[in-house]
């Protein structure tokens, strides 16, 4: 299929659009930002958007050290991609692993893989998070690793009923009968036909990262204080949300905005890969 | 007899609450070369023959009793991987729905040359011309073209024509093949028909010819086996069984075919009565078996 084509479906070029914004924010940050995010200025503090800051213009207002919102926003973006992209990736990895190897084998494997996904999703995730904050300590690295733990529970399930839908179809008896192997009929002729659901998975696991890392970032879990993160500037700005309502609305507006996209991305995929409903 | 591939006294049954008996003591066999037709109804117990010699019978399934003897060997209970190296190689297969048995999003070629470069130990580039060839064996036009193209862009015969060819990639000594025309229109199925004809007489291949058109049956095999109710009711040379059929079910069945040399009217369906007395029969069998 045709980039141009997948393109054409408003929702995939939405999505698209976001999510190469927030790429070229985070990898351009230094040059697209226009003032350092920790640049403190403490005479021009709870600027307004838009007003005139002297010789300084701060298109969003600053906060209540007199950082630039708008730097502070771009800069945002890296650890949000970051924890999106990696925490989809390794969560999607695990689950796929296990979704495939329960799905195909079926019997025992399948059995005690399920029951480990039903005990692990009923396991209460933010308990699960403060758990791994306290053992790991605040960081990136831990919002990455909490996501990735709870969430390749998603991956496994989904994975799993498809690749079972997907054994039931003649060309893997087919493969069966020319004497392929499980490992290679699982890893070349069933996972090709999951790879377009592991996408859209994605994509929508991606979105689900980015609120998680704003709620940890939120309640202190996720990298310190000074680094801009968009659930941090939330945090900042709920202390003067009476006196300076763009501190919250700002970073808020991000996540919204990011999320959106990439569940539209997530949903358009679907609609577009998908050969039965488009047609 | 020296039989290519001999099976005694199957049984297969259906685990579960009250266990199912899906096979009653099934003995089938093949010559080498020979084509040997086996018919029956929906639901006979014929395609689980076919898998029970594949290997691929569904997991709550069991063989639990008899043996099945390839080549001089006792493959009721193979491992996966044994079995490997005989599927495809020793014994192929010809699936039903031409439609749904190629991957869809992998092109001709690999799906082609998987069970060359397997078994054979062909590289890259001989397998796909070794590929191209076989396709042109099965009166493909273009295979090259054939080759980089996907399921979808090629017609439910071309697919047929393609799986013949996988089928016949390693010149196996058995090919089952489980009903291969059903899925097809009646003018492809002559086609098809003749090409598996022509594939047979040039590599001496044996096959298993699963299917419920008594007139494919008389066109291509030398002997035909009929089953019902998960039994076989009657074994003889083609020639033989259409002249005088033993069993009262294959007159039945035979009445109940339409032709075109007789009026419609002419056709019966198979008696209540019959099928009431061979399920008793059958009922019997699994007493008897039980103890």
């Amino acid at each position: 299929m045709k980039v141009v084509a997948i393109l054409r479906n408003p929702r995939v070029a939405f999505g698209a659009l976001v999510l190469l914004a927030m790429v070229v924010a985070a990898a351009g940050a230094p040059w697209l930002s226009p003032h350092d995010p920790l640049e403190q200025d403490l005479l021009n503090s709870f600027q307004s958007p838009g007003a005139d800051g002297g010789d300084q213009a701060h298109p969003l207002g600053t906060d209540s050290l007199g950082r630039d919102i708008l730097s502070r926003l771009i800069y945002g973006a890296r650890p949000a991609l970051i924890v999106a992209f990696v925490a989809a990736l390794f969560a999607g990895l695990i689950g796929t692993a296990l979704g495939l190897a329960a799905g195909y084998s079926g019997g025992r494997l399948d059995a005690s893989i399920s029951r480990l996904v039903d005990i692990w999703m009923s396991f209460p995730s933010v308990l699960l998070c403060i758990v791994l904050a306290a053992v790991l300590g605040a960081g990136l690295h831990t919002v990455v690793i909490a996501i990735i733990v709870i969430d390749w529970t998603r991956f496994c399930r989904v994975v799993r009923a498809e690749t079972m839908l997907q054994k039931s179809h003649d060309y893997v008896s087919s493969a069966v009968t020319i004497g392929l192997g499980s490992v290679r009929i699982v890893v070349s002729e069933i996972l090709p036909n999951v790879a377009p659901l592991l996408l859209t998975l994605f994509t929508l696991e991606m979105g689900i990262a980015i609120v998680v890392e704003a709620i940890l970032s939120f309640v202190g879990l996720s990298v310190s204080s000074g680094a801009a993160t968009w659930g941090g500037l939330i945090q900042e700005g709920r202390l003067y949300v009476n006196q300076a309502w763009w501190l919250m609305a700002a970073p808020m507006a991000c996540i919204i905005v990011a999320v959106l996209g990439l569940n539209a991305l997530g949903d358009g995929l679907r609609e577009v890969i998908d050969p039965v409903k488009a047609r | 007899m020296n039989a290519l591939l001999d099976i005694r006294d199957l049984d297969l049954t259906l685990d579960g609450q009250s266990p199912l008996r899906l096979l009653r003591r099934v003995s089938l066999q093949v010559a080498p070369g020979q084509i040997v037709g086996l018919v029956g109804e929906s639901g006979a117990g014929k395609t689980m023959v076919s898998r029970v010699v594949l290997g691929i019978a569904p997991a709550n399934t069991r063989v639990t009793h008899g043996t099945v003897v390839f080549d001089g060997r006792d493959i009721t209970h193979l491992s996966e991987r044994q079995r490997r190296h005989l599927l495809g190689r020793e014994i192929a297969f010809i699936p039903q729905n031409p439609m749904t048995a190629l991957n869809p999003v992998e092109r001709i070629g690999p799906q082609i040359t998987d069970v060359l470069r397997m078994h054979l130990g062909l590289g890259r580039m001989a397998a796909r011309d070794r590929a191209a060839t076989l396709l042109r064996e099965v009166h493909l036009r273009e295979p090259e073209r054939i080759l980089r193209q996907y399921p979808h862009e090629l017609s439910g015969g071309m697919r047929q024509r393609v799986l013949i060819a996988v089928a016949f990639a390693c010149k196996p000594k058995l090919v089952i093949a489980d009903e291969p025309t059903t899925a097809l229109d009646v003018t492809v199925q002559k086609q098809i028909l003749q090409l598996i004809r022509e594939l047979q007489r040039n590599s001496a291949t044996a096959i298993l010819f699963i299917t419920h058109d008594l007139g494919v049956v008389a066109k291509l095999c030398d002997y035909v086996t009929v089953m019902h109710g998960g039994r076989v009711l009657e074994s003889a040379p083609a020639a033989q069984l259409f002249a005088s059929p033993a069993h009262d079910y294959t007159r039945a069945l035979f009445a109940a075919t339409p032709r075109f040399d007789r009026p419609a009217d002419e056709l019966k369906p198979i008696p209540a009565a019959l099928t009431r007395q061979l399920g008793e029969e059958a009922r019997a069998l699994d007493a008897r078996d039980a103890q």
